[in-house]
């Protein structure tokens, strides 16, 4: 049943979306294509796809090996934010170089930055027993304007009209375009060799497996001698790592520059798809695909629906609230009222 | 029928007027019928024996008797009227009480919040507390209500379990394996609160294996094999061989026992260990010390709660001592190494609690195997070697009898006996130096109990020092070559189990040896 209920939450989330274009007087046959035919039905569409599900998957299979150990890490959204700014300090900072290590550098710089952004939350944890969950949740916030900060200061085009941004990267700062015709960029290549290792790390490395108990049972995991705290920091790092690499690939690859913004939630939305995944690294695949259809969907409604942006959203969240909710049912029954045949006996 | 009848009276109890009366209880699992066309008679105030190995049917029987296991066939009769018991609320309101095997107790909450959310008719808690102190010495089972269930130790918790059910007056008590955790003395205590309660017209249906206490206690017994019964009988009348084919269908196999090695070497020295407790219900470690020697098998006689879990928490390494040299293993000093590192050095090691420590719940057999196993080359480049834990597992699943579809059921689908067969073979067949086992056959079935037992003892033979830590003194005095008793985080001398008793064992445990609490108080 435990596979069942993604497919559960994705179908009522579908009816719900009807119910909701209903309501806002859009025919539900013209809005459904709108929002999930029409964005992939040519290839350039398709490439759109890949581009919007790489970081999710990416994410989403670090995310999960904390998960795995009951290691809640709610910052990859910062961690990403972080690695764009290293790596594209680097970026900024040999704008003129033509050198072929750039890219390797901005990654390298990138892996720092977003491992460095989750080393915080498992030092706290490992050294005072803080809450990652709440240390990690508002070290985005820290992150996200550290990183507006500085393309509104001291990383701000000179000739850029006083538009918060930063210089365009030269194109040895830039991951090359995989398929004429399209944006997909050797970025994804990144995210797809992340699901195989994340498999091989998940589900059959040992350290996976010391994970695994101990998000399962802490105590067998004290039991068997394994280190809870190293438990963390691999936890934590792992989402660090990825969110951080991440980042990089968004401004080396669609974005070409530093932004205030550089990320549509995908620190957060990769929370959801690591679980409507299962934490299993093929689920993460298939639903980062998903999560990205409903960021394009969102796109494109906006475009041809009238629809408020906020439309990517409320999809998301139908998405976890259901997910969420057929985990519970599965597992509970409710019960409306007391049991009638208890009645008798009270007189 | 006649209320004459009513008394308790062995002779007269097969015409009594039932209180509880099965008749063809069926319940079908899909991989097995659990209980076969089951008839039973329960009289007012007759204590019941319901004797059967682990995986009988008689937890079943008794979950269908209360409620929670709905059967596929048959009839309940609750004194004369048929029935059907759909929950364990209406079971209550019947006045049906049960003391479960497993506990089913929340441990956030305190003794008397968990009484509460048995009662059906709230009452404020300042009563509930003091009937819970009334009820409890009434009983000869005091109870502290304010305290949380978690910081209690398995003993009071089932006193908890046990009050919990008292507390509403029933008149019908289902008891699953309450002596396990007790002394003597508070057995035969426990035995007065129960024939005190059946004077009352209390009708009690006691499960157990233990065949002694059942002949003792019982008026009459319902044998149950393979979810049939057997037969049915008076068991005064009765010899321990004669119960025992009734409920295994063979002779009660007898442990065997060779001479210990009176100069093995030390396998496992402690020396002068002292520990403070880590939180307030926890029991400090006074000045310990001890040795076992290759050869050996040490019993550690004790009420749980008196320090045994720190104690073995010191000696496998879940608790760090102040010094490496508080604890040698093998020789090394071994105070400041963790679990795996310990194992490395030939410690194996069996807890008290299965699920959640000593195996994983939500895994399968193979990555239970796993758990304590992967030094011995299980793991290549940091990847685990899926084919050589499968066959060692298979190894273990095999030679310890544990029955089970296959290493790739979850450990949850089986029973407690086999989990504890595959706990138990998985430290064994790594040929451990040093082994610790605390209480090694809790709640296991007679037939899982001996193979547990006969393996301990061939393993001491084959020249492993053996530390078992039990509640239960039959078990300690039939494999045991010494025992010290642990007592508010006293250790008692050593003393040869061919040199004592049972009474002297149990009069120790209460703290009266010398250098005990009781002498240092003084």
């Amino acid at each position: 049943m435990r596979y069942f209920s993604p497919l559960i939450a994705a179908l009522l989330m579908l009816l719900s979306g009807l119910l909701i274009f209903t309501v806002l007087g859009k025919n539900p046959g013209i809005a459904f294509h709108a929002f999930f035919i029409e964005p992939i039905n040519d290839f350039y569409g398709l490439g759109e796809l890949i581009i919007k599900a790489s970081p999710l998957m990416l994410i989403g299979v670090g995310l999960a090996i904390g998960f795995k150990a009951n290691i809640w890490n709610i910052g990859a959204e910062g961690q990403l934010a972080m690695g764009a700014v290293f790596g594209g300090g680097i970026a900024i900072y040999f704008n003129e170089s033509t050198s072929v290590f750039i890219l390797p550098a901005m990654f390298a710089g990138g892996i720092i930055g977003g491992m460095f952004w989750a080393s915080i939350p498992a030092f706290l944890k490992t050294r005072f027993n803080a809450n990652e969950i709440l240390v990690s949740l508002m070290l985005n916030y820290v992150a996200i304007l550290i990183l507006s900060l500085l393309v509104h200061g001291p990383w701000k085009d000179p000739h850029g009209y006083g538009f918060p941004q930063s210089v365009l990267f030269s194109e040895s700062a830039l991951l090359p375009v995989l398929i004429e015709g399209t944006r997909l960029h050797a970025g994804v290549i990144i995210s797809f060799a992340a699901i195989g290792v994340g498999w091989i790390f998940l589900l059959k490395s040992f350290i996976g497996y010391q994970l695994q108990v101990s998000g399962l049972a802490i105590n067998a995991a004290a039991y068997a001698g394994f280190n809870y705290k190293k438990m963390i920091w691999i936890g934590l790092l792992a989402g660090g790592l990825t969110s951080g690499i991440a980042g990089v690939s968004e401004i080396a690859g669609p974005i070409g520059q530093l932004l205030p913004s550089v990320s549509p939630g995908y620190g957060f939305a990769a929370i959801i798809v690591a679980y409507v995944g299962r934490l299993h690294p093929g689920g993460i695949f298939l639903s980062s695909l998903l999560m990205a259809l409903l960021y394009l969907g969102g796109e494109s409604g906006q475009m041809n629906l009238d629809l408020p942006s906020a439309v990517t959203g409320v999809f998301q969240g139908m998405l976890l609230f259901y997910l969420l909710a057929a985990d519970f049912l599965i597992n509970f029954r409710i019960r409306l009222k007391s049991n009638p045949s208890l009645k008798g006996i009270n007189s | 029928m006649d209320s004459n009848d009513l008394k308790v009276n062995n002779s007269t109890l097969a015409g009594a007027a039932p209180r509880l009366e099965l008749r063809d209880m069926t319940k079908i699992y899909p991989s097995v019928i659990a209980n076969d066309s089951i008839d039973l008679k329960v009289a007012p105030g007759e204590i019941h024996a319901v004797l059967g190995e682990n995986g009988a049917g008689k937890s079943t029987l008794m979950k269908a008797i209360y409620g929670v296991v709905k059967p596929d066939r048959g009839e309940i009769l609750w004194e004369g009227k048929q029935l059907d018991i759909i929950n364990p609320a209406y079971a209550r309101k019947l006045g049906i009480g049960m003391v479960f095997q497993h506990f089913s107790l929340f441990e956030t909450l305190t003794v008397a919040e968990n009484i509460s959310l048995a009662m059906d008719n709230k009452n404020d808690m300042e009563t509930l507390c003091e009937e819970i102190i009334t009820v409890s010495e009434k009983y000869g089972l005091p109870l502290d209500p304010k305290r949380m269930v978690h910081s209690l130790p398995v003993g009071l918790r089932q006193r908890v379990e046990i009050v919990r059910c008292l507390i509403q007056k029933p008149k019908l008590l289902i008891m699953d394996e309450p002596t396990s955790v007790l002394t003597p003395q508070a057995v035969r205590k426990m035995f007065e609160t129960l024939r005190k309660l059946s004077q009352e017209g209390c009708s009690i249906l006691y499960i157990s294996h233990k065949l002694d206490e059942i002949q003792e206690l019982c008026h009459t017994a319902t044998i149950i094999r393979a979810g049939k019964v057997t037969g049915y009988a008076f068991p005064a009348n009765e010899t321990s061989a004669s119960l025992a084919r009734m409920m295994i269908g063979k002779e009660l196999p007898v442990c065997t026992q060779d001479n210990p090695d009176l100069d093995g070497k030390n396998r496992l020295e402690v020396r002068c260990l002292c520990k403070t407790k880590s939180d307030q219900f926890g029991t400090n470690l006074n000045d310990i010390s001890f040795t076992v020697r290759s050869g050996e098998i040490l019993g550690i006689a004790g009420i749980s709660g008196n320090g045994q879990r720190e104690l073995t928490n010191a000696v496998v390494g879940e608790w760090l001592t102040p010094k490496p040299d508080d604890i040698l293993i093998c020789g090394k000093p071994a105070g400041h190494l963790d679990p795996g590192q310990r194992r490395k050095l030939g410690l194996g090691f069996v807890p008290e609690d299965r699920l959640g420590r000593g195996a994983v719940p939500g895994m399968n057999l193979m990555y239970n195997y796993l758990l304590t196993t992967h030094h011995h080359n299980l793991i290549k480049g940091g990847l685990i070697c899926f084919k050589k834990a499968a066959r060692f597992a298979k190894e273990c699943v095999s030679s310890f009898d544990v029955k089970c579809g296959g290493i790739e059921d979850q450990i949850t689908s089986l029973s407690g006996g086999n989990i504890q067969k595959f706990i138990t073979g998985r430290e064994i067949l790594q040929n451990p130096d040093l082994i610790v086992m605390s209480q090694p056959t809790w709640g296991v079935d007679v037939g899982a109990a001996n193979v547990i037992r006969q393996s301990i003892i061939d393993l001491r033979n084959k020249g492993t020092a053996v530390m078992v830590i039990s509640e239960e003194l039959d078990e300690l005095f039939e494999i045991c070559d010494r025992l010290m008793v642990i007592a508010k985080g006293h250790l008692s001398p050593s003393l040869n189990v061919c040199d004592t008793t049972k009474e002297e064992i149990g009069i120790w445990m209460s703290g009266m040896f010398p250098g005990g609490p009781v002498e240092s108080m003084n």
